[in-house]
């Protein structure tokens, strides 16, 4: 529950969109209309799997217009920790499954002059929906999506229909590069550049927009991160008086909502700060994979994101 | 429920004054004997029935009053309801989050209709009756902010969310005490707050701005702010202080049970779906003295509050010219027996 | 330096060049020459790739600009006076490409001006190196009448339009790139503090 409201839906749709990616359509089962979101957000999907609940964030590609339903796109992991596995092999049409409320954190910025999206492979599901958005607003923008090969363009049929030349592919059996030194140079001032894709071309890229001149306020991106793996070690809870093991494929926060202890959470991506706690004590050393916190937080060692975080030790005690 | 609305004014003749109901209503903000800067931010979830905070949107009896005032306010100066460009998707969301929780919560007066993007709105107090196209502004005779909040109680704020901090970039704010929109308009959540003393330094912003970064749709905040008016002047703007500012200085120990009010803001805060801006709602409501003092619990209290606030909060209230003939008054309603926690008014 | 003590007046942290811009937009007024001199003496490179636009201040002299001119940079727009400057850069923004990096140096209501005029361009004031060089006079929109008055060194003092006495508060405009001046003698009329001279 403290990820905030969450909606009980049925899968009504499922595509195999490419050997690894499938899209599903989720409709509400109340009814009631799907809230309208803004382009970029992403929702929890809970999965009850048959000794746990999974707990992954996947961004919403579309809305059907009068709120019936909601689509996303899963990438099946070869190192999945369970998540996009079930979804791959136990969602079927009918499935029923539970969705937190929409949550942006890679916004449109709305003053921007011009947009410059970027995808590579499984980062096209926000990008689609800002595209859209982009697209419905009348404002100017160019999309450059990078995949491994044509086969794997889960989005392109999709993506061309609705936006014509301003879809620029980069296929990588084609020798088609993303070169961001080519995209970037004669811009016009008030551009904003938006990248989502696996972290490395998420570095270059950003690293290229720096190179080119661009100031670090045009300059956004999403990181889809899955929980580290690591270690097992254990954690207790000063005030609630639990302790428990977080085992070596699982993160602190997934271990304490096994413990029964509710804690919240939006992004599970260490970007937005919201399941931030307090260290009493750490046995060993923090291992730090957020985005949010700071330098100086971080060398405080008071401090730890408990969604993709963890202890390289054997006891970490937090307030709480 | 069908509400009375009276017919009042907020200026000039000043014959603003609060029903026997409307009075146990008020939403008195203090909970204890004494105040300072809290955050004090709490879920925004229904309370008791009658009160302020049984619905999402308050209408009460001064909604025909305050909306006519609303409209006089904007003729003289019509700086005070401005959007930047970039807002256009906010404004839709806000038009579409007033709308519709008037009309489920207060049938009688008001009525949406939807077909699609092809919308019907009935507003029986006022005698409106508009067909429009939602997302279409040639189809509304104002931008929809604007359209919708001259027909809404408070003031409405929409803040845009980028580069991890919130920028008020349109506002609707005509009731506002001693801010203005013209000059705060693009500013960000730290800027805007600049003038307000000490609780920079306790870190009250820094906290807020982190909380509501994260604020999620459909779990909308309130907390309350106070302050105190003379006169029951809804329009307390800077813009206009050379002209109300002198107020302040006609306070005696005979007219200050009518004159000296209790000005409380109700302040709600939603994530909007469509453009994940923040709307930002001020309702404003005024008590009299001799009004408030008709719940002893609450004379007693503010009694104490005023006696013992601090220089600084008594000078950025603007309440220091009038706060000595206001806590005389109240020392004769507070007999110096305890008070019960929490706001309510004791049972009778 | 000027106090940060205002929340909303921006901080002017010193021109810095940025090594990675693609092109240098410039722009001083009076003295904020001497901040521009500082940061380009002797980079070449950076001058190459540099526009200059200066108009010299009240009271600066026009050695300034001579000094600027002598740094030789791509483009030098020596210019009489403010506004023909502001002019000058507007038409500059219209075709300017992102890797243009915006830097601004003199008073602070040359620096609100410019950064006023870059946002409306699309650039984040955030993106835009400042630095507060000369006089410490406040630029003051009067929240009456809104008519704006340049150069205010004391407080209170006399709007220039309306004639209402104003004490200008500590609250900054990015937008208006001015500070707030509130009737002084509301409550009283004719209650007036002795004027300070506060912003020389």
């Amino acid at each position: 529950m403290s990820g905030g409201i969450e909606i009980p839906v049925r899968v009504v749709e499922i595509e195999q969109a490419t050997a690894t990616v499938k899209r599903f359509r989720f409709a509400p089962v109340s009814g009631e209309p799907l809230p309208p979101f803004s382009s970029g957000a992403h929702v929890v999907v809970l999965m009850p799997a048959a000794d746990r609940t999974i707990r992954n964030a996947y961004s919403l590609i579309d809305r059907a217009e009068d709120g019936s339903s909601y689509r996303i796109g899963v990438l099946r992991t070869p190192q999945s920790r369970g998540g996009s596995a079930f979804m791959h092999e136990q969602v079927t049409v009918g499935t029923e499954l539970k969705i937190t409320m929409p949550v942006n954190l890679f916004p449109l910025v709305h003053a921007g002059r011009k947009h410059l999206l970027i995808a590579g492979g499984i980062g096209i599901t926000p990008i689609f929906a800002m595209a859209e958005e982009l697209r419905r607003t009348d404002a100017s923008y160019e999309i450059h999506y990078a995949m491994r090969n044509t086969s794997s363009g889960a989005f392109v049929d999709e993506l061309r229909a609705r936006h014509g030349d301003k879809l620029k592919l980069y296929r990588d059996d084609f020798q088609e590069t993303l070169a961001v030194d080519a995209i970037l140079p004669n811009q016009p001032l008030g551009a904003h550049l938006y990248v989502c894709g696996p972290a490395g071309m998420i570095e270059a890229i950003l690293e290229g927009g720096r190179e080119a001149g661009w100031p670090e306020e045009n300059l956004h991106s999403e990181r889809f991160q899955a929980p580290p793996t690591g270690e097992p070690f254990s954690v207790r809870l000063a005030k609630a008086g639990i302790a428990c093991e977080v085992r070596g494929d699982q993160s602190l926060l997934e271990a304490l909502e096994q413990a029964g202890v509710d804690a919240p959470f939006l992004c599970r991506g260490g970007a937005c700060g919201q399941c931030e706690a307090a260290v009493i004590e750490a046995d060993g050393e923090l291992v730090h994979n957020d985005h949010y916190l700071t330098e100086a937080d971080r060398a405080s060692g008071a401090k730890i994101m408990l969604c993709v975080s963890r202890l390289k030790g054997r006891e970490l005690v937090l307030d709480l | 429920m069908t509400i009375q609305f009276k017919q009042e004014t907020f200026r000039d003749d000043f014959t603003f004054s609060n029903s026997p109901e409307a009075i146990r209503r008020f939403p008195f903000p203090f909970d204890k004997d004494e105040y300072m800067y809290a955050v004090n931010i709490e879920q925004h979830m229904p309370g008791p029935v009658k009160s302020p905070f049984e619905f999402p949107i308050d209408i009460d009896e001064h909604y025909v009053s305050e909306m006519r005032d609303r409209a006089l306010v904007l003729k003289e100066d019509p700086l005070r309801c401005q959007s930047l460009p970039h807002m256009i998707t906010a404004e839709w969301d806000l038009l579409e989050l007033l709308m519709e929780s008037m009309a489920k919560n207060y049938p009688e007066h008001f009525t949406l209709t939807r077909d699609g993007d092809r919308w019907h709105w009935i507003n029986r107090p006022l005698g409106i009756d508009q067909a429009f196209t939602f997302g279409d502004v040639s189809t509304l005779p104002q931008p929809p902010m604007e359209y919708v909040t001259r027909q809404c109680q408070g003031d409405f704020a929409l803040l845009d969310q980028r580069l991890d901090n919130l920028w008020m970039d349109a506002g609707m704010i005509t009731t506002q005490a001693d801010w203005s929109l013209d000059f705060d308009i693009g500013m960000n959540f730290m800027e805007w707050h600049a003038p307000v003393p000490l609780a920079h330094d306790m870190g009250i912003f820094e906290r807020a701005l982190k909380f509501l970064l994260n604020l999620q749709q459909g779990r909308p905040v309130r907390r309350l702010n106070w302050t105190m008016t003379v006169n029951p002047r809804l329009d307390t703007s800077p813009e206009n202080y050379h002209k109300w500012g002198a107020d302040r200085t006609t306070v005696t120990p005979e007219n200050v049970g009518d004159k000296v009010h209790l000005r409380v803001e109700l302040q709600a805060l939603w994530r909007l779906p469509r453009s994940n801006a923040i709307v930002f709602s001020i309702r404003a409501y005024m008590i009299k003295m001799n009004e408030l003092v008709t719940i002893p619990k609450w004379g007693r209290r503010l009694h104490r509050v005023l006696r013992d606030l601090k220089p600084e909060l008594a000078d950025y209230k603007g309440l220091t010219r009038y706060r000595a003939d206001t806590v005389a008054y109240l020392a004769k309603h507070d007999d110096g027996a305890p008070t019960s926690p929490g706001f309510f008014p004791d049972p009778e | 330096m000027l106090a940060a003590t205002i929340k909303s007046r921006p901080i002017y942290e010193g021109l810095r060049l940025d090594g990675r811009a693609k092109r240098h937009l410039v722009a001083a007024e009076g003295e904020g020459a001497l901040a521009v001199l500082d940061m380009l003496a002797g980079e070449d490179a950076a001058l190459a790739r540099a526009t200059l636009l200066y108009a010299p201040g009240g009271s600066a002299g026009q050695e300034h600009g001579a000094k600027l001119a002598a740094l030789r940079p791509d483009g030098f727009h020596p210019l009489p006076t403010q506004p023909t400057l502001l002019n000058r850069l507007e038409v500059i923004l219209q075709t300017a490409t992102m890797g243009t990096r915006i830097y601004v140096a003199g008073t602070e209501g040359f620096i609100g001006k410019v950064v006023a005029l870059a946002q409306a361009h699309g650039v984040d004031p955030q993106s835009v190196r400042t630095e507060h060089r000369g006089s410490l006079a406040r630029r003051v929109q009067c929240v009456h009448c809104k008519g704006m008055t340049e150069n205010v060194t004391a407080s209170p003092f006399v709007c220039s339009h309306c004639g209402l006495n104003l004490f200008v508060r500590d609250h900054y405009s990015r937008r208006l790139g001015a500070f707030q001046g509130v009737c002084v003698d509301a409550e009283v009329p004719g209650e007036i503090p002795p004027a300070e001279e506060l912003f020389r």
